[in-house]
């Protein structure tokens, strides 16, 4: 990646509000994100984290400002979502695989049924990212006969064989049991380094640390802080950082 | 040897007089389950729909068919509209459109059941991938919707079988009456049409717990 592409702004957030029912959820959010840039959003429970994701690839509808993607308008009416989804990759919590399909089935899906690519070629890509994971023995198995930590891996996976520009991770370690945390987050870290834009949603601060070009702090609905881990983890400038870090000191 | 009365049926042409009678009701029986599966299955996916207006008429469609016994709906439609309207409606005619529209009134409840009970993030995790509304339905939604709705749907059509039999009250000639015609003891034959969905309903109930 040349210096040019790396300094690319590939998402861009502008004046971001968003509410349910009247009460705001995100208020006034700006940010941009570059090419190769991994972002890791932290917070409280309820601060509107995941939200803030879901808002990038639509699932949530949002009720004022602006998310230029790839130099696209996402608030525009006629936005393509099926198009622009295929290039935001997301991962959910509940490693969301599809029970009735093979891991094969549900990792081909994406590129075969929707993108109509080539099936051969497809599959070798699948293949080699189940291998990556280290998981292509299990490609005929269903979802039910794998681990949690397996089943968010393939989750990665299927995202991943889009060839997404961005990758969402929603808590994706959330609902995993401890001994599992940590070979999911391996995927993670190892596509960081590969230089996947990423934008992370995390309650593993030692994660965050290792794997974050830059770490957002949101609070009730407003970013209350942009650092580099470094100085977010040593140093936190806001009192409302501080007090949410000593949580996670015993 | 007492006297068992089961030669009854083999004498004369009374077997083939119970064939025919009970080629009618497969007949209407068959015909109804089928149209009514199709039928409720598009409205069982309509009654997913966000518009209130739609799901209330739907609703209000399955529960006007689940008050009124199916004998009376027998009853309106063969005297009442044909009288209403001047024509002249077989009894079969009325009896697979009664049993069409049950069967679909029923199986929309039976579909709409089988979708809502689907997590919510299966369908997220679709739209997330890039699908389409029909895509979502067609790989995700519908595969795993039938499997939850085969046991009802079974359910549903062994109930319509029995029920064919209101249709004697509007001159259907079917098995049943035949059988009364010849010795009121025909309902083994009704048993044996009707035991083989119930076993497989049995056997689909153990495999999905």
């Amino acid at each position: 990646m040349t210096i040019e592409e790396k300094h690319q702004v590939l998402l861009q957030i502008n004046g971001l509000h968003k509410e349910y029912d009247g009460t705001t959820v995100l208020d006034d959010i700006n940010l941009s994100i570059h090419k190769g840039e991994v972002v890791v959003i932290l917070g409280p429970s309820g601060c509107g984290k995941s939200t803030l994701l879901r808002c990038m690839n639509g699932l949530e509808k949002i009720q004022g400002g602006e998310i230029v993607f790839s130099g696209k308008d996402l608030t525009d009416k006629n936005v393509d979502w099926q198009n622009t989804r295929q290039q935001i990759g997301m991962v959910f919590q509940n490693y969301d695989l599809f029970p009735h399909m093979t891991v094969m089935e549900n990792v081909l899906l994406g590129p075969v049924k929707v993108q109509k690519r080539d099936k051969a070629e497809s599959l070798e890509q699948a293949e080699q990212l189940l291998k990556r994971v280290g998981l292509f023995e299990r490609k005929d198995a269903y979802p039910r006969q794998l681990s949690g930590g397996q089943k968010q891996r393939i989750a990665i996976v299927r995202a991943l064989c889009m060839n997404p520009q961005i990758m969402l991770f929603d808590e994706v370690t959330a609902a995993l049991d401890p001994e599992m945390v940590r070979e999911v987050l391996d995927v993670m870290l190892g596509l960081a380094k590969q230089g996947m834009t990423m934008m992370i949603v995390t309650h593993e601060m030692g994660f965050a640390k290792a794997v974050a070009d830059r770490i957002i702090f949101i609070d009730a609905g407003k970013i209350c802080e942009i650092a580099t881990p470094d100085e977010f983890f040593s140093n936190p400038t806001t009192e409302r950082a501080k007090q949410f870090l000593n949580i996670f000191q015993y | 040897m007492l006297n068992s009365g089961i030669n009854v049926i083999i004498e004369g042409v009374n077997m083939q007089r119970l064939l025919l009678g009970l080629a009618v009701t497969v007949r209407i029986a068959f015909i109804s389950i089928i149209l009514g599966s199709l039928l409720g299955i598009l409205l069982g996916l309509i009654r997913t729909s966000k518009s209130k207006v739609i799901t209330f008429i739907c609703r209000v469609y399955l529960e006007v068919f689940r008050i009124i016994p199916i004998l009376v709906w027998l009853f309106i439609v063969y005297f009442g509209v044909t009288n209403l309207l001047n024509i002249h409606l077989d009894g079969e005619i009325v009896a697979l459109i009664i049993f069409s529209l049950w069967g679909a009134a029923e199986m929309s409840d039976i579909v709409r059941g089988a979708l809502e009970s689907l997590p919510k993030h299966q369908m997220e995790s679709g739209l997330a991938l890039g699908l389409s509304f029909w895509e979502l339905y067609r790989y995700i939604l519908i595969p795993q919707a039938v499997r939850r709705m085969l046991p009802g749907a079974i359910n549903l059509s062994t109930r319509m079988v029995k029920t064919t039999s209101l249709v004697v009250m509007i001159g259907v000639i079917d098995v049943v009456k035949v059988g009364q015609q010849i010795i009121e003891r025909s309902f083994t034959l009704l048993f044996v049409i009707r035991c083989p969905s119930g076993q497989k309903n049995w056997k689909l109930n153990g495999r999905i717990k």
